[in-house]
């Protein structure tokens, strides 16, 4: 790395935010600084500040928020700068890419009048030149078929088209910092893969600096020259990239590395009775149709799949975003109408209505991905957790159902008074544990766990992950974990089946597809979640 | 999208049909009839009257007749003002209503929308908060209040207006009547936009336009105010509908001879016919207007598509 001059340095940068409880300090004086063409990663779990520090440096904090100290850009201190100087600095010389490709663009313009208008503004162009402008950065962010995309909406691309749209804007004006706040986060691994070669190339190219806020240590490893590491608004550590993943100075680096889930789950003993059987399953949704608007559009999710689930298992389901794999988790427990043939111990429940289904739904139990929406704010945690045992177990008095509830939190590791309290008083990992404790109070025997980890920071996750095995192991429970993160299945299931539009592309034990994917879309998911996430502190 | 267009226009039929029957028979469930207030009236001509509009046909026969007839665009005689046709009451009064709704409503959404901007662009700041209040008593101060306070101070006090009358459409006639029925849109209006633009402003998009270094018009007008404007538009479609088929309170307190007042008065006259035109008037305004906000829809969002 050749020693270049600093162009941006953080100083003493605090940020309040006002709230009804009193001031809130989200960032807590700290330092950072950023040389001409280096990668830089500040590296944090949600909470942490590291998204405030750059809202700030770009004066995009929400209108609470006030910042204070010194955010010093070749010499001008950004913090001070009038919105119209301000504005000759953010999108020309610093730009900014952010974590939800799907909604930072304006829904309501074409791609081209967004790109084209940042050009106009910052470079006092033309029309038509701007448009060749536009055009250009298109295809310098690897768009394919750029004149006709200008005319495209946001809604009519993907999240990793949108993603390329944004890095287009950010770059029109040949930045000397891009910041990108998360930029592959809500994105799939293979197109997140894409996205950061992306990003790498074209600082090749264009020679600006870049700044990753990031979560995900495997993006720090892979791109950054230097880090900063940043807990409850305060950076914790700092250094070579390297020499961080080598020789964590802090205890909290240290968790951060050692957090990814790690361990395997056994095969359960090959003469466990299968609980939960699905045949040739289908589910079909119908889309548009009625009087005169033609014929409906037949959208086919789950296509002909089959799948046993045996006592004390776990069938990992992996596969992208608009795989099916929740539709199928879904179909298997009757949440949703299907075609084919599922049995439930030696029941078969294919066409079981829900009336039949209610006494089953005791032990077939479904987690949700996100612990903000899937509990009733208005209900105590006790309240939300015992609610089951009302319908399934209806001649319990209150004061068993009170034990039960006590029970049940000890079992997930809460602290039994949390049942007086109200879910928002609770952390996202907190929240998973209470959505998990009013599934197990019903002592189920299936548990189809919808990306239950996915919504929470990695830390967190893995500790998810270690309860969930730890209530597998106590109550021979079977799971059917369904996720699009390999690391979190690799430690969860002992079977694995990958599904892609609708279907299986391949199936087997756990081990087997990690070590040997034999279809090319598996090697291509697993490659994608190698060059990202995967990395080992004793490596 | 034409043919969505001519798809909403085939599904009104039947709306209107539906409409048409259930007022029908709802209003001759209502006891009395077109004849009976009448002081004075001799049982016989009550009879001849009666016998001439085909009233003691039996109800079915009453209602055959009436279908056949609105089908050939025929809404029949008006029962209490027997010179009259409903068509002619309406070709007279409608196009008044309608002169005095349509400049309500576009002053409502002009003059809303832009408070509404103001106050969210200033939340919780004096502005904002002055907007609010304006908001409040606007649309709680009923029109009833509103209209003579109007008469009092502009044609009174300070004898800028007339105090009523259509004065056969003169400019300054209308004014106080505009105003009445604007007053509380404004308020609906301005609340509406304040609260869909602080929303608008917030949202991921306006995040990115402003770290693009966009000015702060085209971040304020090009991007949020597009998008905000979304809730207003549904708002347009049932405020024009009532606003364009006139209001009792403004019309009579003006006296100005719009269609507003047929619709109370021709209920409490049991005026059979008036009553089925006004509905029939009120229903047709309201399908098309809300043809034309879905339209609009399409138009401002691309995200809206019908085929």
């Amino acid at each position: 790395m050749v020693a270049s001059e600093t162009i941006l340095s953080v100083k003493d940068l605090r940020v309040r935010f006002r709230t009804l409880d009193g001031a809130v300090e989200a960032v807590k004086g700290i330092n950072i600084h950023v040389n001409a063409g280096e990668t830089v990663a500040v590296v944090g779990e949600s909470g942490s500040g590291k998204s405030q520090t750059m809202m700030a440096a770009m004066s995009l904090l929400a209108s609470n928020g006030e910042a204070t100290g010194v955010v010093d850009y070749r010499g001008r201190n950004l913090l001070t700068l009038s919105k119209s100087e301000l504005n000759q600095v953010r999108g020309r010389k610093i730009s900014m890419i952010f974590q939800e490709p799907m909604t930072s663009l304006d829904p309501l313009y074409s791609i081209g009048n967004q790109l084209i208008e940042p050009i106009r503004r910052h470079r006092g162009l033309g029309a038509a030149e701007a448009r060749e402008e536009a055009l250009k950065l298109l295809r310098l962010v690897q768009i394919p078929d750029p004149e006709r995309r200008m005319k495209s909406y946001p809604h009519e691309m993907s999240g990793g088209q949108r993603q390329r749209v944004m890095i287009a804007m950010a770059l029109a004006n040949d930045p000397d910092i891009l910041i990108a706040d998360e930029p592959t986060t809500a994105l799939d691994v293979t197109i997140q893969a894409q996205i950061l070669m992306l990003l790498a190339e074209l600082q090749r190219k264009l020679g600006m600096a870049i700044v990753f806020i990031t979560h995900d240590l495997g993006i720090v490893r892979r791109f950054a020259d230097r880090v900063y590491v940043m807990r409850c608004g305060e950076v914790v550590e700092e250094g070579e990239a390297e020499a961080i993943f080598v020789s964590p100075q802090h205890a909290y680096t240290k968790m951060l590395l050692a957090a990814e889930p790690t361990g395997t789950k056994a095969p359960p003993p090959p003469n466990a009775p299968v609980l939960l059987e699905g045949r040739n399953v289908e589910v079909t949704f119908r889309i548009g149709g009625g009087f005169l608007a033609g014929e409906p559009l037949m959208l086919r999710a789950v296509d002909h799949i089959s799948i046993r689930l045996k006592r004390n298992q776990t069938i990992g389901i992996v596969g992208e975003s608009g795989s099916g794999k929740s539709t199928l988790g879904r179909a298997l427990l009757r949440l949703l109408p299907s075609d084919g043939l599922i049995r439930f111990g030696d029941r078969d429940i294919s066409g079981a209505d829900r009336q039949a289904m209610r006494p089953l739904r005791r032990e077939l139990q479904l987690v949700f991905q996100d612990p903000f929406g899937s509990l009733s704010p208005r209900m105590t945690v006790g309240q939300v957790i015992t609610e089951g045992l009302l319908v399934h177990e209806p001649t319990l008095s209150g004061r068993q159902r009170d034990l039960r509830a006590v029970e049940a939190l000890r079992e997930v590791g809460l602290d039994p008074n949390a049942r007086n309290r109200y879910p928002h008083e609770f952390s996202g990992g907190q929240r998973q544990r209470i959505a998990i404790a009013r599934a197990m109070i019903l002592k189920p025997k299936v548990v189809v766990l919808d990306e239950p980890t996915s919504a929470l920071d990695r830390s967190v996750q893995k500790q998810i992950v270690e309860l969930l095995r730890k209530l597998q192991a106590d109550h021979e429970l079977s799971y059917l974990f369904i996720s699009h993160d390999l690391a979190v299945v690799r430690a969860m299931a002992d079977y694995i089946i990958v599904m892609k539009q609708g279907k299986i592309v391949e199936e087997g034990p756990t081990e087997a597809i990690f070590s040997n994917p034999q279809a090319s879309y598996t090697q291509t998911l697993m490659n994608a979640a190698v060059d990202v996430t995967r990395f080992r502190l004793s490596a | 999208m034409l043919r969505y267009v001519f798809r909403r226009l085939l599904t009104a039929i039947p709306t209107l049909f539906v409409i048409v029957t259930a007022a029908f028979f709802l209003i001759r469930v209502a006891p009395g009839g077109p004849f009976n207030q009448e002081r004075g009236l001799s049982p016989e001509i009550k009879a001849n009257l009666e016998a001439q509009f085909g009233l003691n046909d039996p109800l079915w026969l009453q209602y055959v007749h009436y279908l056949g007839n609105l089908l050939r665009g025929n809404f029949g005689p008006s029962y209490n003002m027997p010179d009259f046709t409903v068509t002619e009451l309406f070709a007279r009064g409608l196009p008044i209503s309608i002169q005095i709704g349509a400049s309500a409503l576009i002053l409502a959404l002009l003059l809303g929308s832009l408070l509404g901007t103001i106050a969210a662009l200033n939340q919780n700041k004096i502005a904002d908060y002055s907007v609010i209040a304006v908001a409040a008593a606007g649309s709680t101060i009923p029109t009833f209040v509103i209209a003579p306070v109007i008469q009092l101070l502009f044609g009174l006090t300070w004898n800028l207006l007339p105090i009523g009358g259509w004065g056969d459409g003169a400019l300054l006639n209308k004014v106080g009547p505009v105003l009445t029925l604007a007053l509380p849109q404004i308020a609906i209006v301005a609340r509406l936009m304040r609260g869909s633009m602080i929303e608008s402003l917030r949202s991921h998009h306006i995040r990115t336009a402003r770290a693009l270094g966009l000015s702060d018009w085209s971040v304020v007008v090009k991007h949020a105010l597009r998008g905000a404007i979304l809730p207003i538009v549904s708002f347009t479609g049932p405020a024009a509908a009532a606003l364009l088929t006139g209001s009792i309170i403004v019309e009579t307190i003006f006296s100005i001879p719009g269609i507003g007042r047929y619709f109370v008065d021709a209920a409490l006259n049991r005026d059979y016919t008036l009553v089925m035109g006004t509905v029939v008037v009120i229903a047709l305004f309201t399908i098309v207007f809300n043809l034309i906000v879905d339209v609009m829809y399409a138009v401002v969002d691309p995200r809206v598509r019908y085929d």
